[in-house]
């Protein structure tokens, strides 16, 4: 036993010793947290980095992905932050953003990543650059082709509007005895896309947010109904509560779901747990008066003020944005490509079935449909607080909790309040 | 390692000595209390503090010098309500639904946890077979994290779980539990039992053990008629012991928060959302974070916190008494 | 036998069977069932395969099917009993299922693909063991350094409250001083204010400290607790005073006769109180999630949630993760069951 103690004991020492030695090179933190693999595939190419600059070393942390969306702004407050962070919410920590722009070549950001470095920005002033944008996501539909067949219901034109789509879909449940016609995830951020298609502008004429206008409420209405008809599964929205996470692949997988609306990154997933269960296909969002747009998303890398070498986590966060180093991270973690010049030449993805490069090839080509709406919300600041609230009141109106016109009001009334603490 | 630490206990005796010439009488004690204090001042008491001037300031910033002073905007807000018992008519519905929720999930939960720990420890102090044996296995879910606890039961009663199977196997229908908001209260309220019955049964245990033996030989005559000998001598002797149950499970259920959040993230829709939920998701979880708002949650919540148990000590003081 | 009927009927004393003594057998063995069933059900659930785990009714063991490597296929086949058709009765290995409808192959011809119903076949299965849903787990991260990060933390935060809370509790039992009151009830208010809604100052605090980021960092924080000082106390009580003063007449020191004395005399309820300890901060999680933000810190149920990402549960390796978080915890309760038994029982309650 005190054998074994001293040896635990006496490895630790050797690791301390060694973590000492590292700090006299310039020590990098990066703090990643990923649903597959991008945390992995990142660390691949930045040892790469590590080779060429022998006196740089990276640590990388992984977190859980609460610790990202909880703890990190916490920490940054503090002052006791990461150097480099993968972080989901773009716009609300650009006060704590290094910006890279007096690091990198600007024309080359600007060419290659466009719109998604305004997702990091502060507003329409800014103009730096803060991050770069790895993993684009794109919200929308998958179909359970299979069960579409066995009914003999025609699959919805590509232009078909969300009542097509709910009626062919409980068609299909009625007919082949599945449980659930339609789900989409919880979270504020989902039902965003459609909403957006239906005509919602988010945003009065100066540009301040509203979160509710008509065409919000209708579309809401018509969410709502949708679970108490039985065309939603209301196992998603309806069995949880607050601002918790729940989706529906498990059931999508399990042949039990016909239609679920989720988005780009589940491919991965959908490939390695359905095999050749059955054909599934990736179709577009449906069509409201507006458009037939989904909610761009994603993650992105970033850099603090706070660090100690600026010039090197610029120096990093630029090398992953070469264009090799970019196609190459895309490539191995299955995402969509938000860099012109890769997206132009398309990718070829690694260690992917040919239906999971179709599939993400079909997400690719929904990005064209995005309205510059959903662009805007992405990019909007606080906009992680206008998902909390559309989530919370939604969720309410679908357990009979409130009226839907009630959570509404409640909704606006909320967003009141949040703006004027986050403006104070 | 016991040597180790028996001889730096050892050392610790020679300051002491010259201490205790010093400090004449019991004011020793506060030598001993000393290394305590100093923790709870620091990681109690400050954070505690900080958290009232947390409650008097308003913004989104973290750091307390950032924030700006709002007097008490924040208690204003929490409290302003029509009605109190329509959580629809206040300004923060949220917060009185959680406040509504917490109410009716104490009454149940203390009552029962009582109860339920009351007839263990009952069945427990009888001359059974492997009594240390049974003790520990009513004690054992009191080992388990509370996220453990929730995944536990959230797995035996998600849709296709055991509890819905063993339901078709006797010819019911299964039921989706966390749909439906009672039953998702229900099982929130039995998850919380489940968990930490043990403790409270134990302390009810000992409190049995006390009860002199002779006093029970004095109405062997009455055995036949176990409820009378429990009326008449367990219960009033027991009181005492009750009491700290009661308190402790009050403060205790009041607080409650991991497990239930972990089960069922506050749903359907805010049904099993309990107040300290409601303070963790204002304040830290949610965004823009407002801890003001959270903080001002917290003091009512200790306030009332305390002056419950002041209630409840004098009540129960009463009746034992009377 | 015999024997176990005698176990079965021991009663209060009388020697018969009061309604009182079944109902309370009765009452223990549901108690077994209710207070271990689930866990088991737990561990037996880590241990099946994604497949497994979808199945309606759920099975108890864990059952795989059973698979056959065939020339000319890169995985493994699942192997099926034909039920009906023109087949039945023949063992067949599905090749792929589009629907309603099943691609398999005779064994002894490999390249002949037949179609037949989903109906008409069962699957052949037999007990397997899904140990990867474990492996996989144990690949993604340092097992070791973060189950020795956790053990410290565990370890070093028991032995410092321990002395703390006893020395504590020894003065507020053992003294009649002015203030006496006054720290009880503050002891009392700690207890009202949850470790939850104090997260951000605390986090401010350790951080002035200079204890963040580092396994101290969570140490020190939780090392005083009320409920603990509140058994202690109540245990020391019972303690006769005249011990105490026999050992003053002795000449013995006050620090002595805590140390030598009334610490051994109130062992079981230490024990209690170091199950109690130990559980809590091996299980700690949202304190050290926002104390500690360096990987190489990282305790067990961080790096154990470190694989849940942002949109995706999965039930098999949640299952085997919260299953590692249990065991050492079972581990603690195997060894010291003895002392629940004897100490908590022996505790408060005066």
């Amino acid at each position: 036993m005190n054998r074994k103690l001293e040896l635990a004991s006496g490895a630790v020492l050797a690791s301390l010793m060694l973590g000492v030695g590292a700090a006299s090179a310039e020590e990098i933190r990066l703090m990643c947290s990923s649903d597959g693999n991008e945390c992995e595939a990142a660390m691949e190419i930045i040892q790469r980095f590590e080779a060429d600059n022998p006196d740089v070393k990276v640590v990388m942390d992984k977190v859980p992905y609460k610790a990202i969306l909880e703890n990190l702004p916490v920490q940054l407050a503090a002052g006791t932050g990461p150097d480099i962070a993968k972080v989901t919410d773009l716009g609300g920590l650009n006060e704590y953003y290094l910006d890279l722009a007096p690091y990198v070549d600007r024309d080359y950001w600007e060419t290659s990543f466009g719109d998604t470095l305004n997702w990091y920005r502060s507003g329409p002033d800014d103009d730096g650059i803060y991050g770069l944008h790895s993993q684009l996501t794109i919200t929308g539909p998958y179909i359970n082709k299979t069960l579409f067949e066995q009914a003999g219901v025609e699959i919805p034109a590509a232009d078909a509007d969300w009542d097509t789509w709910a009626d062919a879909a409980r068609q299909v449940a009625e007919a082949t005895q599945t449980p659930f016609p339609m789900a989409m995830d919880r979270s504020g951020h989902r039902i965003a896309g459609p909403a957006i298609s239906y005509g919602a502008k988010l945003f009065d004429e100066n540009g301040d947010p509203i979160l509710v206008d008509d065409a919000f409420t209708e579309y809401v209405n018509k969410f709502v109904g949708w679970h108490n008809d039985g065309t939603m599964a209301r196992d998603v929205w309806g069995a949880s509560g607050g601002t918790s996470y729940q989706d529906a692949a498990q059931e999508f997988i399990n042949g039990e779901l016909v239609y679920y609306f989720s988005g780009s990154w589940q491919v991965q997933r959908m490939d390695s747990s359905i095999g050749d269960a059955f054909d599934w296909e990736v179709v577009g969002s449906p069509c409201g008066a507006a458009g037939c747009s989904g909610m761009p998303g994603g993650a992105g890398f970033v850099g603090f003020k706070d660090t100690k070498h600026p010039e090197t986590v610029a120096k990093l966060i630029d090398y992953l944005a070469q264009e090799d180093n970019y196609a190459e991270l895309t490539a191995k973690s299955l995402n969509i490509p938000a860099h012109s010049g890769v997206a132009a030449k398309g990718v070829t993805y690694i260690d992917a079935s040919q239906k999971a490069n179709d599939a993400l090839n079909a997400w690719g080509a929904q990005v064209a449909k995005i309205l510059p709406v959903a662009f805007k919300y992405q990019g909007y600041k606080n906009n992680r607080a206008m998902f909390n609230i559309t989530l919370a009141r939604v969720s309410q109106a679908i357990v009979g909790e409130l009226s839907v016109e009630d959570a509404m009001d409640r909704a606006k009334e909320d967003l009141a309040t949040a703006l004027a603490e986050a403006g104070k | 390692m016991i040597r180790i630490v028996s001889f730096f206990m050892d050392l610790i005796d020679i300051p002491m000595r010259h201490a205790q010439r010093y400090l004449r009488g019991h004011s020793i004690a506060w030598v001993f209390l000393f290394p305590n204090l100093v923790l709870f001042g620091l990681f109690a008491f400050l954070p505690i503090l900080l958290n009232v001037a947390y409650a008097f300031t308003g913004t989104d910033n973290i750091m307390l010098w950032d924030r700006t002073y709002v007097a008490g905007e924040n208690f204003a807000a929490l409290t302003a309500c029509s009605n109190y018992l329509d959580a629809n008519s206040c300004e923060l519905d949220l917060f009185w639904r959680s406040v509504h929720n917490t109410l009716l999930f104490i009454v149940l939960q203390v009552g029962i946890m009582v109860g339920v720990s009351l007839v263990t420890a009952l069945i427990l102090n009888r001359r059974i077979r492997a009594r240390g044996f049974f003790r520990s296995v009513f004690f054992f879910p009191v080992l388990l994290s509370p996220v453990v606890v929730a995944l536990i039961w959230k797995w035996i009663l998600q849709r296709n779980g055991l509890m819905n199977a063993g339901l078709e196997q006797l010819g019911l229908e299964r039921v989706v539990w966390m749909l439906d908001r009672n039953w998702a209260f229900a099982w929130s309220v039995f998850l919380s039992v489940w968990a930490h019955m043990g403790f409270y049964t134990l302390i009810l245990l000992a409190g049995l053990q006390a009860i002199p033996r002779d006093v029970y030989d004095a109405a062997t005559m009455d055995a036949a008629k176990p409820f009378r000998t429990f009326y008449r001598i367990t219960l009033p002797l027991l009181m005492p012991t009750m009491l700290v149950v009661m308190v402790l499970a009050l403060i205790k259920g009041v607080q409650t928060f991991d497990e239930v959040y972990a089960f069922t993230g506050g749903g359907p829709g805010s049904a099993t959302t309990l107040i300290i939920q409601y303070i963790y998701e204002t304040g830290f979880a949610g965004a823009p974070r407002l801890f003001g708002l959270a903080s001002a949650a917290s003091i009512i919540l200790a306030l009332v916190l305390a002056a419950l148990t002041f209630l409840q000590l004098k009540f129960t003081r009463r009746n034992a008494d009377g | 036998m015999a024997k176990a009927i005698d176990f079965l009927t021991r009663t209060r004393g009388h020697g018969k069977l009061h309604w009182t003594d079944w109902f309370t057998y009765a009452y223990l063995l549901f108690g077994i069932l209710l207070m271990f069933g689930p866990v088991v059900w737990l561990v037996m659930s880590s241990f099946k395969t994604d497949a497994e785990l979808d199945r309606f009714p759920p099975r108890f063991l864990p059952y795989a099917a059973q698979t056959v490597e065939l020339e000319g296929y890169s995985k493994p086949l699942p192997l099926y009993k034909v039920v009906s058709g023109e087949l039945a009765g023949e063992t067949v290995a599905q090749v792929r299922r589009i629907g309603l409808t099943s691609q398999v192959v005779r064994l002894d011809a490999p390249d002949q693909i037949v179609k037949i119903g989903l109906k008409d076949r069962e699957p052949i299965e037999r007990i397997s063991i899904a140990t990867e849903n474990y492996t996989n787990l144990f690949s993604k991260f340092d097992f070791l350094r973060f189950f020795w990060n956790s053990t410290f933390i565990t370890v070093v935060a028991t032995v410092i409250m321990l002395i703390v809370n006893s020395m504590a509790a020894f003065a507020l039992a053992k003294y009649k001083f002015s203030g006496r009151a006054a720290v009880m009830a503050m002891v009392i208010g700690v207890l009202m204010i949850p470790q939850t809604v104090v997260l951000v100052p605390l986090f401010i605090v350790t951080k002035e400290l200079g204890m963040l980021d580092s396994l101290w960092g969570v140490i020190v924080p939780g090392a005083a607790t009320p409920t603990g000082i509140f058994l202690l106390r109540q245990y020391m009580l019972t303690i006769p005073d005249e011990i105490l003063d026999a050992a003053r007449m002795d000449k013995a020191s006050e620090w002595k006769i805590y140390w030598r004395i009334v610490l051994p005399l109130s062992a079981p309820a230490i024990a209690v109180l170091a199950i109690l300890a130990i559980m809590w901060r091996w299980n700690d999680f949202l304190w050290p999630l926002i104390a500690l933000s360096r990987s190489d810190n990282f305790t067990l149920q961080l790096a154990l949630n470190s694989f849940q990402g942002e949109m995706t549960t999965q039930w098999s390796s949640l299952l085997a993760m919260t299953v590692l978080t249990l065991l050492p915890v079972a581990l603690v309760f195997a060894f010291l069951q003895k002392y629940i038994a004897t100490g908590i029982a022996s505790t408060g309650g005066k």
